[in-house]
């Protein structure tokens, strides 16, 4: 009968947190086509969210790539298939790794921060005061942070894909002695608009889950300075797994169609 | 005017408001006190429309409180926030008169900052305060800060939630001076949240005390102190045991 009980009040407790996550969902929407549109803040969570993450992930994809046609120059030598480094670095960072590895480190600094900045006013009521001055924390807070984001994110992966495509040309031609016209020929020629256009569509849905939790978790903190860092990093592991499960769904889209 | 109406409130499965009934007359300041975590910011935040109760009604100058659409009686209301609430990104001036600013409310940047230093002189603050961050300011200027905030759209009903906890006794003393003054000269109706006996008596004419749910005694605040009811004989004289419930 315990474990009984005990399985019908975590069900219970899901479910009351899916029905949490779906009316806040609900309510960005609504919230999103409904006047007063604070243009300042939406101008600033694109600075904060899409300009300021540029450093760490052009580092990331640049590092990447270059990993990467190390790593397909030593597998491809086993089968003499060395020429196929430029055309699978640039299909693997179009299609996977520049997506996948801009959301996670995205969500690595902005649900964070998100969710700490938020979770901060929630505890110190904040977002109390902000209904007692007639403004919508929703409007206010939440919407201007999911829309950067959510259109962010697209651009910050093509920008990634573009700098990890240029790690695996550098390390091509520097240490796996391509030229650098065969190294651009064959990106140029392998790569497909469709493996550009996936990974940017990818970059929609990272986008609206990376702000999404940070966003939920942030506003759901309790119990202040300790319930603060519980929602953060609530925030940071609810979007990488998110990420992860959404990208193979939507691979999985793309390959079937 | 404030009427509180057989209010309910249970909070997993905790009951914290059973019954409460409370009338604040137009024009008058009322001290509500009680036990810790007795629900007596409850009751404030359900007056501001940011909880709504189980059973029971709020009327803000008879215009019914709706969880829904709290924006028809917040208009009236002014609130100061216990740990004063305000927000860490934006200037001094830009809290005070931040509904002036992102409200529906709309006045300029120039004319809202006057407004704020006009409000911030109202409590003792100059100009200079004006540009400055609440990182930068003490706990005293926050709460005056806070205060500006709260009064400067001439509301009808101003809430306290505990206006002098953590402050020193000069400044508790400065704060009461400024509430009193401010309900005085502005004819506001105050409900003010505290645990502070000697600013009851400073601040407030009447008083209402909140014990296990309900409203246990109501008076004028110079008869709390020889009042002979036993929930108010052991409130002010810190007693362990007694009616009220301290575990």
């Amino acid at each position: 009968m315990k474990v009984l009980r005990n399985l019908g009040q975590r069900v219970n407790v899901s479910l009351n947190k899916i029905g949490k996550v779906t009316d806040f969902i609900i309510s960005i929407f609504l919230n999103l086509v409904t006047p007063p549109i604070y243009g300042r803040e939406i101008l600033k969570a694109f600075y904060q969210i899409g300009w300021m993450s540029l450093p760490v992930l052009g580092l990331t994809a640049l590092f990447t790539g270059g990993a990467l046609a190390l790593q397909i120059y030593a597998g491809g030598s086993r089968f003499n298939a060395e020429q196929v480094v430029p055309a699978i670095v640039a299909i693997g960072m179009a299609r996977e790794l520049g997506p996948v590895l801009g959301g996670l480190i995205v969500a690595a600094r902005v649900a964070s921060s998100i969710a700490a900045e938020i979770g901060t006013m929630k505890v110190t009521e904040q977002l109390d005061a902000l209904i007692t001055l007639s403004t919508n924390p929703i409007k206010y807070l939440v919407v201007p942070r999911v829309l950067a984001a959510t259109l962010s994110l697209p651009a910050l992966i093509a920008i990634g894909d573009s700098i990890g495509i240029l790690g695996g040309y550098l390390v091509g031609i520097n240490r796996l002695d391509f030229s650098s016209s065969t190294y651009l020929a064959s990106t140029a020629s392998m790569l497909q608009i469709s493996d550009i256009s996936s990974g940017i569509i990818k970059g929609v849905f990272f986008g609206f889950i990376i702000s999404l939790s940070g966003c939920f978790s942030g506003f759901y903190a309790s119990n202040g300075a300790e319930g603060v860092g519980k929602a953060t990093k609530s925030a940071v592991v609810a979007a990488c797994v998110f990420i992860l499960a959404t990208n193979y769904i939507l691979t999985e889209a793309f390959f079937n169609s | 005017m404030i009427e509180i109406k057989n209010i309910h409130k249970t909070f997993a499965k905790q009951k914290v408001l059973d019954g409460v009934n409370m009338f604040v007359d137009q024009g008058s300041s009322t001290a509500l006190i009680g036990t810790s975590g007795g629900g007596k910011s409850v009751i404030l935040k359900i007056l501001l429309g940011l909880i709504e109760p189980d059973e029971g009604e709020v009327f803000i100058d008879n215009v019914k409180v709706s969880h829904r659409d709290p924006g028809r009686t917040l208009s009236r209301i002014g609130m100061l926030f216990q740990g004063s609430a305000l927000f860490d990104s934006l200037p001094v001036w830009q809290n005070i008169c931040f509904k002036f600013l992102k409200g529906t409310e709309k006045l300029s940047g120039k004319d809202a900052k006057e407004l704020a230093i006009q409000n911030l002189e109202k409590v003792g603050l100059n100009y200079k305060v004006a540009n400055k961050f609440p990182a930068d300011l003490s706990g005293g200027m926050k709460k005056r800060v806070a205060l500006a905030r709260a009064i400067v759209g001439n509301p009808k009903i101003i809430l306290f939630d505990e206006p002098t906890t953590g402050l020193d006794p000069i400044m508790t003393n400065t704060i009461n001076s400024l509430i009193r003054e401010i309900v005085e000269t502005m004819d506001v109706t105050a409900l003010t949240i505290t645990h502070d006996i000697s600013s009851v008596q400073q601040i407030s004419d009447n008083v209402a005390l909140l014990a296990s749910g309900r409203i246990q005694w109501e008076g004028k605040a110079k008869e709390l102190k020889g009042s002979k009811d036993p929930y108010v004989f052991q409130f002010i004289n810190g007693k362990h045991n007694g009616p009220i419930n301290v575990n």
